[in-house]
């Protein structure tokens, strides 16, 4: 212990999605709120980032991904209890009602249908109480 | 082909005679983007033959296209987000306990664009005071435009609208999906009664309110128009009843007689007592 005071920690996001693309522009938007930005390109790549990192504020996930799906990942995180305040942002091209449905009660906190603007996601996060 | 300054002075003619609003010299590109498409239906070759043709014509009805698109703002679910935080954890609790007795609420909501502002309100009220539904509730939106009632009397939006600002879960619950577009359920659209109101001329009689929104509108109306509809709004408001503006509006140096009060980020204004 060296009696100073520790730094406050800047909040971490993990963004999940197999297009390079989605996940640049995803980046982007969480960097400009101070997020400290992480990747992974399925719900497989994402679990063991998590365990990494020990832990995420908030994470954007893609349904349709190779090895494991969005909806897998959910239901996997959401088993362990020390991730139940991580917030969970389904990012998708998934638009009917069924899948929305499916999302929440796998435990997702929200849900964006791409395509998507800056705005919306800024929306939802503010309304998932995920905004840093 | 840019707006010419004469022509744009038939615009603003027109905008304040029919719906005293102020378009400030520099929205040029407004009338650009706005009425483009108004051009096109009416025939017309640019937004320049358009004004000239409602300048020549008073009383064709391509007119009234004009001063829709002119007056027609863009809205979202739950814009702000705040007020209608303000709205769940104080202002309808403060209502429900000083109209216990007779068990009346009535709501305006101004100028609804295209419903989502009055439909947030209506689904905040649906899921945390179930008790209302053994209240006598009169809520009334309006806005001048026909066409943007006879779409918030449809309640039926794209996939971007109900992208922004509607929380997932209400979307599974107030909403169906019909093809690409996703269309309230009666429930929600039953709450709320459309009517055409011009905010510069006089309110159509109705009872005393007790919570109305009038948010991001008084901007576009000239100081004295401003103060006109401000002091009308608590005549029709009742003693203790609440008032939303927009974010960045306020009664303060147009209507003194006003309390503000403040409900974590949400200014709410009251008539002073």
């Amino acid at each position: 212990m060296s009696g100073e005071q520790p730094q406050a920690r800047r909040p971490r996001a993990l963004v999940i999605d197999d297009s390079r693309a989605v996940r640049s522009i995803i980046r982007q938007i969480l960097a400009e709120l101070s997020f400290e930005v992480h990747e992974a390109e399925d719900g497989a790549a994402a679990l063991k980032k998590v365990q990494e990192l020990g832990g995420v504020d908030l994470a954007t996930v893609d349904w349709n991904m190779p090895v494991m799906d969005g909806l897998q990942f959910v239901h996997e995180l959401r088993k362990h209890p020390e991730h139940a305040r991580t917030c969970l942002v389904m990012v998708t091209t998934e638009t009917d009602m069924d899948h929305v449905r499916r999302a929440l009660e796998a435990g997702a906190d929200e849900f964006v249908m791409k395509p998507f603007t800056k705005e919306v996601i800024l929306g939802k996060l503010d309304i998932a109480g995920g905004a840093g | 082909m840019p707006i010419e300054p004469a022509d744009f002075a038939i615009l603003q003619g027109l905008v304040s005679r029919h719906a005293a609003i102020v378009l400030e010299p520099g929205k040029e590109y407004l009338a650009e983007t706005r009425l483009g498409p108004v051009a096109r239906g009416a025939g017309c070759a640019s937004v320049t033959e358009l004004l000239r043709k409602v300048d020549s014509d008073p009383r064709s009805p391509i007119v009234g296209k004009v001063v829709e698109a002119m007056t027609t703002n863009e809205t979202s679910f739950f814009r702000d987000i705040h007020p209608f935080e303000a709205l769940r954890t104080t202002v309808v609790p403060e209502i429900l306990k000083a109209r216990a007795a007779e068990r009346t609420l009535n709501l305006w909501c101004a100028a609804a664009s295209s419903g989502q502002e009055p439909y947030s309100v209506a689904m905040t009220l649906l899921e945390h005071f179930p008790e209302l539904r053994h209240w006598k509730v009169r809520f009334v939106a309006s806005d001048i435009a026909p066409s943007m009632l006879a779409r918030c009397r449809e309640g039926r939006y794209s996939q971007l609208e109900v992208n922004r600002g509607l929380p997932a879960k209400l979307l599974v619950k107030y909403f169906d999906k019909h093809g690409a577009e996703w269309l309230l359920k009666p429930e929600v659209r039953s709450m709320v009664e459309f009517v055409e109101v011009n905010l510069s001329r006089p309110f159509p009689a109705w009872p005393p309110m007790d919570i109305v929104f009038m948010r991001n509108v008084l901007i576009y109306f000239s100081l004295e128009t401003k103060r006109d509809i401000l002091r009308r709004v608590r005549r029709q408001l009742r003693p203790d009843g609440w008032f939303f503006l927009g974010g960045s509006e306020s009664t303060l140096n147009v209507d003194d007689k006003w309390t503000r009060v403040q409900v974590d980020k949400t200014s709410i204004y009251r008539p002073a007592p």
